[in-house]
């Protein structure tokens, strides 16, 4: 077991207390929510239960993350 | 419009981009396996940065062993975005959408290759550990509290398959790519189960007065 403190410990257990979408559906969305949340546009009342899931599931953020920097970046990745 | 990756990435303006892939990869002959092409560049330019991005997990993994890595989920993701095709709604650009194909590859290969060479521990007693955690300064007794029931309810409440997962991936730091490869399953249902878990125990507390709501 990591050391870490017992609220995070918590949180880790409980994850997130608002409804959230599970793998599959992260997955599937996942193009369409960075791109609402780079225009501004209110990702998370138009996929509701993203965010929450983003939280809850570390291997799906990371994915998020990546995406998020890519798109943002505007360049084309290196070749 | 001819494709190539590094005019169709960026800046993504339009449809009209997403449709010029389309068309190119619906097309047959050389104009097919010229968007092909293409499109492999594209995902192994997006495989390269993800790998490179969490080099940091792989320290001890010699350089031409990254290229693979990106080459491999380049390799898989191009199966995958042209198997999915129709799938392509036009929610995102064609490119964003294509790229989450990379990152998905490009990441489950990470975690796995850092977990090559450490042993998974399933059925971990560490659960029985935690509620004997010292406190931190911030702590108070309504948090000890807590934690020794949560340790209680994981014990009495949980499947032995929820408690097994639970433990595995929220306390044990388990990737859930490299558990899901352990027992021969998926990482949509790992977390199915992660979830039903994380719900039981949060049913219990709060039908035990703690309140769960602000956690």
């Amino acid at each position: 077991m990591t050391d870490e403190t017992s609220e995070t410990t918590i949180k880790r257990l409980l994850g997130p207390a608002e409804r959230e979408i599970l793998c599959d559906e992260c997955f599937e969305k996942l193009d369409q929510y960075v791109e609402l949340e780079l225009n501004g546009s209110a990702a998370d009342e138009k996929i509701p239960g993203m965010r929450p899931h983003l939280e809850g599931c570390p291997a799906c953020h990371e994915e998020y993350e990546g995406l998020r920097e890519l798109v943002r970046s505007g360049q084309s990745p290196p070749t | 419009m001819p494709l190539s990756a590094s005019t169709t990435s960026a800046p993504l303006s339009a449809a009209s981009d997403s449709d010029a892939w389309l068309d190119g990869l619906r097309a047959v002959g050389p104009v097919h396996d010229q968007a092909v092409e293409c499109l492999h560049d594209l995902l192994l330019g997006a495989a390269r940065v993800e790998v490179s991005r969490r080099r940091a997990s792989l320290t001890y993994v010699r350089g031409e062993e990254f290229e693979d890595l990106a080459m491999q989920a380049a390799d898989d993701a191009l199966v995958a975005v042209l198997k999915k095709l129709d799938g392509f709604r036009g929610e995102s650009r064609f490119t964003t959408w294509a790229y989450k194909f990379a990152l998905l590859e490009a990441g489950v290969r990470v975690r796995r290759r850092a977990w090559q060479e450490r042993e998974v521990i399933l059925d971990s007693e560490s659960w029985t550990q935690f509620a004997q955690q010292t406190p931190g300064p911030d702590a108070d007794a309504e948090q000890a509290e807590l934690l020794r029931t949560l340790s209680e309810c994981i014990g009495d409440e949980l499947t032995p398959h929820q408690r097994q997962v639970l433990v595995a991936l929220a306390i044990d730091g388990v990737p859930i790519d490299v558990l899901a490869e352990r027992l021969r399953t998926t990482r949509g249902a790992l977390y199915k189960t992660l979830h039903d878990a994380r719900r039981k125990l949060r049913t219990t507390l709060a039908d035990r007065g703690f309140p769960v709501e602000a956690i």
